[in-house]
């Protein structure tokens, strides 16, 4: 009921058996499901927070940008662009889950059977 | 504020029936919880949507319905970067960290930034650092409380007189609160965070097609009324922030702090332990997502419709955190004012139980279990010290809350959005992914942070010098130009954890332990063995 087994050094049975999880970890199969994870996180952190801040720079820097009136309406370009932050973290959001769902969750599976055959 | 609506007696009354209806499901579910998975994580047992829905519950708090939609109101366009921060802010969490911490950890934080490195000392400053950013979010919702009660339940606050009608309000909530962790543990306070979710965005949808519905659903033209009732500008830009280069630095400052802090909110990343496995934890972030986005758009139309809506010279800078109940007011009258107050002490008091239970965890967990006892505390009694934790927190939060009843709110929420962007997200996505990264960066970037955070806050216009300061303009020792020390702090963390890595480069690496780490935290192996303890 405590984490004691979390402890480095402090449980003898991980320190007996470093194997399981290093032999796993130099496999292809993991390397491949790291490469392709980290692939896709990495490169959709880079466009969010991208398109965050050029929306976050516009709003500061490019008042001339952000008040302009669309057609004979009240909406701002700086309110659409507020609201496509909406539709992308949406769209971003969906895209991972679908992504993981169907490329990652398998493999991962997998590979937590053999690390837990071996431990 | 000082104008008192609505009848106090139905707020009360409405309010009082969500407190009766919670103990009561509390009571339900709550099991004799007296091991620590029970305690901290409900056995690991909700799904991914009852947690995506919990978690709505936990990050909507007061600050996000009254403070946004009053920002907007006031301030337009300016205002509405707090709903885009708050929101795009989880992807953050989604990409980068609830799967893998729920893989790695267990209960806390602390959990998975000491996981490859020397125990004592970075358990300690996790603890430290979950203390400090639950204690910051902690004062922000009791100082909310009190402002809300002197509206809403005609509890005015005498100055100079501390145990008053609005302390004893506080102190009700901080009671309650307690109640609620002590004898609902996780599983109790989760539930609560449902049924407070549900009545959050229900209240906040019934708002939003009320004001639409008298535009005849034109957005257009609710956006030109609100222009025109205030005669503000509040469809442009820069209300708030555009008037100096200083104040434009400080919105870019906000933003990198919103954006960047939730994923470092320990009583956010606690929640992701009650779902039992990464899958779920994904799940629950997706639901998150769409209820908290949904409820932000809701939050815009409130917060324009509270400036078209509401007479002239209603809101103020002072009272900028009524706009909701006080629209509520204006267009339903006494009974739908009712509904919102209830809804935003509900609120209050749910994201205080949140923060009080991970306090609770993290003190009973990392300091107490792990630090003090070296890992093997005698069985039972790590719950029995989270409860006594629970009971000490929720004492602090009334005093504090007392104290506090007045103050700046959004200051104090952007500090704890400021030090977990700063002291949290850095030390825990180098533990993730750097693997030289060790104990001496660790903490380094934790307690860097930390003090570079505190250091700039206090020594910012937030403190003295400015006439919203805590000492008032008179006083002036600031020395620092931002309000959030976000732009500063953050980079400087990360640049710390790179520094103390280097520096503390003569502790090898612990291969077995980063390959255990990574391995467990991409796959999920050994968690679930770990959890039948």
């Amino acid at each position: 009921m405590s984490a004691t087994d979390d402890s480095p050094g402090g449980s003898s049975a991980l320190d007996a058996t470093p194997s399981a999880y290093q032999e796993v970890q130099r496999s292809p199969e993991f390397v491949s499901l790291r490469r392709r994870w980290r692939g896709f996180i990495f490169t959709m952190s880079a466009v969010f927070l991208g398109w965050f801040l050029v929306y976050v720079l516009l709003s500061d820097f490019a008042h001339g940008v952000v008040d302009t009136r669309i057609g004979g309406t009240n909406f701002t370009v700086g309110l659409v662009l507020g609201l496509l932050q909406f539709v992308s973290t949406f769209v971003i959001a969906t895209l991972y889950v679908r992504f993981a769902n169907k490329n990652l969750d398998d493999d991962a599976e997998a590979l937590k059977r053999r690390v837990e055959e071996n431990l | 504020m000082s104008t008192q609506i609505g009848s106090p007696a139905l707020n009360i009354g409405i309010f009082a029936l969500f407190v009766v209806v919670t103990l009561l499901i509390v009571y339900r579910v709550s099991r004799a919880s007296n091991t620590a998975s029970d305690y901290y994580a409900a056995g690991s047992s909700f799904t991914g949507p009852q947690n995506g829905i919990a978690i709505s519950g936990d990050y909507l708090s007061a600050a996000s319905f009254l403070g946004i939609a009053g920002a907007i109101a006031v301030n337009g366009y300016d205002g509405f970067l707090y709903s885009i921060g708050f929101l795009v802010a989880w992807l953050t969490a989604l990409l980068l960290v609830a799967e893998l911490l729920r893989n790695v950890g267990r209960f806390t934080m602390g959990d998975v930034l000491s996981f490859r490195m020397r125990q004592r000392p970075v358990r300690a400053a996790a603890a430290v650092s979950t203390l400090l950013v639950s204690f910051f979010y902690l004062l922000a919702q009791m100082a909310g409380a009190g402002g809300l009660i002197s509206l809403l339940l005609g509890v005015k606050n005498t100055p100079g007189t501390p145990f008053d009608g609005q302390s004893l309000v506080i102190a009700v909530v901080g009671i309650l609160m307690v109640i609620y962790v002590l004898y609902g543990g996780m599983r109790g306070t989760t539930w609560v965070q449902i049924i407070k979710a549900g009545l959050l965005v229900v209240g906040a949808a019934v708002m939003t097609v009320w004001v639409l519905g008298l535009y005849g659903f034109n957005l257009s033209g609710l956006l030109g009324s609100a222009v025109e009732n205030t005669g503000k500008q509040l469809l442009d830009a820069g209300n708030q922030y555009g008037r100096t280069l200083t104040t434009k630095l400080d919105f870019l400052s906000l933003a990198l702090a919103l954006v960047l802090g939730t994923a470092g909110l320990p009583h956010i990343l606690m929640r992701f332990y009650t779902v039992p496995t990464a899958k779920e934890a994904r799940r629950s972030v997706q639901w998150a997502i769409w209820i908290i986005g949904i409820f932000y758009l809701f939050t815009l139309v409130i917060g324009y419709g509270a400036a078209a809506l509401l007479p002239r010279g209603t809101l103020t800078s002072a009272n900028v955190n009524d706009a909701a109940p006080l629209l509520a007011f204006q267009i339903g009258g006494t009974l739908l004012l009712g509904i919102i107050a209830a809804i935003a002490f509900a609120t209050i008091l749910a994201v205080v139980a949140g923060l009080t239970i991970t306090a609770a965890a993290s003190f009973a967990h990392d300091i107490y279990a792990n630090v003090m006892k070296e890992g093997n505390p005698e069985p039972g009694m790590e719950v029995k010290v989270a409860r006594r934790t629970a009971l000490v927190v929720g004492i602090v939060a009334i005093v504090g809350g007392i104290l506090a009843n007045g103050q700046n709110i959004a200051f104090l929420v952007a500090l704890a959005f400021a030090v977990a962007a700063s002291a949290n997200l850095p030390t825990l996505l180098y533990s993730l992914f750097w693997k030289r990264f060790n104990t001496t960066g660790a903490l380094f970037s934790i307690y860097g942070g930390l003090a570079i955070c505190i250091l700039l806050i206090i020594f910012s216009p937030v403190v003295s010098g400015g006439p919203t300061s805590i000492f008032g303009e008179a006083t002036d020792f600031s020395i620092f130009p931002l309000q959030n020390p976000g732009l500063v702090s953050i980079p400087l963390s990360f640049l710390l954890g790179i520094v103390g890595t280097y520096i503390g480069s003569r502790e090898p690496v612990n291969e077995a332990k980063f390959s255990e780490m990574e391995v467990r935290s991409m796959t999920g192996a050994g968690a679930s063995a770990a959890v039948d303890h």
